[in-house]
């Protein structure tokens, strides 16, 4: 919470020596309060004030990194509930889970599974981002500390679901160099994790049998210093998953209750178990609302596709539209002599064009130049999209490698048609029908 | 120290819209909270779930919806076997043969497809039109006549046709009416704005604010309802009042995920699990942001957010 000036500048050292370029200390901490100045500009704060001033301007919400390398992740820093305010910053991550309660063949059978889904989506990489490795109370230590070994061989950052702290100890041997979650602190067991999470310098995950005891694990936490902590949201059921989700996610944004300012897990294979069509819904809900991880016990192709297209739409920037790169898209098995047609880098465009032209099954070049990301009519009435834009790239990037001389144009700007055909030699314009519903049929009549 | 838990409460409630009559009648709305939000207030009416018919009867290639409908050959059938479908409430039956780039169904034609459903199904009647404006427009004030006495949703009235929309569902039939508009607040606002002042009721309109598959600019979809809510809640806009329903099955099996076959991507696996996937998380995902009711077509889509429902409730 915001400090006043009074509250700052009992903390100065009241020397009034200018060096901040203030005349007083008074007049500085006034300017700190307002956030004109910075604190660091004293030079004779203590480092308790110091401290005590950070805490005090810190984000409502903790940024906390997981794994290491080209798995690591950043999760929470969240400033607002909604979308529209201002851009979500840290994207759910999803993460399969294995279990001790699994047999050898089906632990090994999933882990051969989770590292199928690998795609490219508007120009990020898709894929399983970590492994839940369970453990179950009474299970064999060796065999779980097998199976972590195994999980970490995939290279995904690891979260250990594991509340026997000598278990924990024997699993964070093998995998803390991947900086792994240790999900698993307590009421009961929150001193010994703390001590081993902090020991292996990794992410402590706090559980709890509603929301006060977890409140309460997470300050007693605090206390001892540890604010590298990640909340478990799970619950026993999916009522109450979706309850602590949105209110540990709303005491800290709206309440500025510092204390649920940590992104969270939800398990969805502990409170769908075994229903993968309950657990895939549920993953799209808590992507929406505030999951910073999901655990799923599936994410195939068919689960992937739409949870991944979902991340992508909801983590991106209100104010900037998403864009696919420019280039020759070649559909349907086209080839040199195929058919050319062009519109707006706009992802939703592409998307909805090319999804059409695949439609069809009609071979085709879809042609993509620079329009600043906007839609077909504003890029026309920003002047991105002209016909100068057009020809210029069709002659630099395109008349070389097609040899096709027909152009299909957006019917949206039809107006461009004469323009274009003046600035490109050679080539035949044709005008698509206004929506994209519609190019199946026009596309089959015109190569009819 | 526990938590300390401050509900969020709201002076102003979404409206509480009733379609169908009987004991099968259902209400679309009536919360006052964020959805699903019940550890702020309990959430008045579960959100509803319509299973998608068509005129051109089960041209689907989906096994499961194939295997569902197994027997049933006249639409009247098909509609008696979709209300019987495990997690439905109503059934939305789309006039889709009217399109005049298809296969351009006379409205005679149509309207005894409606009369065949109206007289089949005893669940309540969700009606839409063709989605091309001229025949919605001819087409769909007749649909509100044939249904006299149903107390049914006709889909939907647009800025280019509300007032022959409007007028005869909302004011001449005694139908609810459905405002469509595209995925935006303004142009939500703005229907509800010119169709009350037609005469309708706002207590009979439920809106259709437009969807879109995950993946495919669905940021708008969450935002547009997000702020819907948001208006209709805290600052008790009452042209905003109206409770949403999203026709999610035809976005959700329209997009490439759920249609290019499995030799063009084998990678990908089964179509139908794709379909399934698609409107699933399609649907959990405008529940999330705000749906009143969705219009599903698979029969474990259906399942599956029936399941959600009543385990968020
Ligand atoms: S530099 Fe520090 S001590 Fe000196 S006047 Fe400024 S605030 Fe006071």
């Amino acid at each position: 919470m915001a400090l006043t000036g009074i509250q700052i500048f009992k903390m100065t050292p009241k020397k009034n020596c200018k060096e901040c370029g203030c005349p007083t200390c008074m007049a500085f901490a006034m300017k700190v309060a307002q956030g004109a100045l910075e604190i660091s500009k004293c030079p004779y704060m203590s480092d308790e004030a110091l401290a005590e001033l950070s805490e005090a301007t810190a984000p409502p919400m903790k940024t906390i990194k997981v794994g290491t390398g080209e798995g690591e992740y950043t999760l929470g820093g969240e400033t607002v509930l909604f979308r529209h305010e201002k851009t979500f910053v840290s994207k759910t991550r999803y993460a399969v889970s294995i279990c001790t309660c699994m047999d050898d063949a089906a632990v090994d059978a999933k882990i051969a599974e989770l590292q199928k889904v690998d795609y490219d989506r508007i120009g990020e990489r898709m894929h399983v981002e970590m492994v839940y490795v369970n453990y179950e109370e009474g299970a064999d230590k060796d065999r779980y500390v097998e199976m972590v070994k195994k999980a970490a061989a995939t290279g995904k950052t690891l979260i250990l679901g594991c509340k026997d702290p000598e278990v924990a100890k024997a699993a964070l041997e093998v995998c803390k160099d991947g900086k792994p979650v240790l999900n698993g602190a307590t009421a009961a067991n929150y001193a010994a994790m703390n001590d081993l999470a902090k020991e292996a310098g990794v992410v402590l995950g706090v559980c709890g049998a509603d929301l006060n005891e977890i409140y309460d694990t997470v300050a007693a936490l605090e206390k001892a210093g540890n604010k590298n902590l990640v909340i478990d949201a799970t619950g026993s059921s999916v009522k109450e998953a979706y309850a602590n989700a949105v209110q540990i996610r709303r005491a800290a944004l709206k309440d500025q209750d510092r204390t649920f300012g940590y992104p969270t897990i939800v398990n969805t294979a502990a409170i769908a178990h075994g229903d993968r069509n309950l657990q895939q819904a549920l993953a799209s809900l808590f992507t929406v609302k505030y999951g910073s991880i999901v655990v799923m016990e599936t994410l195939d192709y068919a689960e992937a596709l739409p949870l991944f297209g979902l991340r992508q739409n909801v983590f991106t920037d209100p104010q900037k539209p998403m864009k696919v790169e420019p280039g020759i898209y070649a559909l349907n098995g086209a080839d040199e002599n195929s058919l050319c047609l062009t519109t707006v880098d706009f992802a939703l465009t592409y998307f909805v064009v090319s999804g059409e032209l695949e439609r069809s099954g009609v071979p085709c070049n879809l042609i993509i130049s620079d329009a600043g990301g906007l839609s077909v009519l504003t890029a026309w009435a920003a002047g991105k999209l002209s016909s100068t834009s057009v020809a210029t790239y069709i002659k630099e990037n395109v008349e070389d490698k097609v040899k096709c001389r027909k152009l299909v144009i957006p019917g949206k700007v039809a107006v461009l048609k004469g323009d274009i055909e003046a600035k490109l030699p050679g080539w035949e314009v044709i005008v698509a029908p206004l929506e994209a519903v519609q190019l199946v049929k026009f596309l089959k009549d015109l190569t009819a | 120290m526990p938590f300390n838990q401050k509900p969020q409460k709201f002076n102003a409630s979404i409206n509480t819209v009733e379609i169908g009559c009987g004991d099968k009648a259902i209400k679309l709305g009536g919360e006052c909270t964020f959805p699903f939000y019940t550890f702020d207030a309990p959430m008045e009416n579960a959100p509803k779930i319509g299973v998608e018919v068509s005129d051109l009867g089960i041209a689907s290639n989906i096994p499961g919806i194939q295997k569902f409908y197994e027997g049933a050959s006249t639409i009247g059938e098909i509609a008696k076997k979709a209300e019987t479908m495990e997690g439905a409430d109503f059934v939305c039956l789309r006039l889709e043969g009217g399109d005049p780039n298809g296969e351009d169904k006379s409205i005679d034609e149509l309207i005894e497809v409606v009369k065949e459903v109206a007289e089949a199904v005893t669940c309540p009647l969700v009606v839409e039109g063709c989605k091309n404006v001229e025949k919605d427009t001819e087409l769909l004030p007749k649909v509100a006549e044939v249904l006299q006495g149903k107390n049914a949703l006709v889909m939907s009235a647009r800025e280019e046709n509300y007032k022959a929309v409007g007028a005869a569902a909302g004011l001449a039939y005694n139908q609810k009416v459905g405002a469509e508009s595209a995925v935006d607040i303004n142009l939500a606002k703005q229907l509800n704005v010119v169709m009350t002042q037609l005469g309708v009721n706002g207590q009979d309109i439920v809106m259709n604010v437009g969807s879109a598959a995950v993946g495919y600019g669905f940021e708008y979809v969450v935002s547009t309802m997000d702020r819907i809510k948001g208006a209709a809640l805290s600052q008790n806009d009452n042209m905003l009042q109206m409770p949403i329903i999203t026709a999610v099955a035809d976005e959700a099996w329209s997009v490439k995920e759920a249609m290019a076959t499995e030799e063009d991507m084998p990678e990908w696996g089964p179509l139908e699990e794709r379909g399934i996937s698609m409107e699933v998380q399609t649907a959990a995902a405008v529940l999330a942001s705000g749906s009143d009711a969705v219009i599903l077509k698979h029969p474990q889509s259906v399942a599956t957010i029936s399941k959600m429902i009543k385990e968020l409730m």
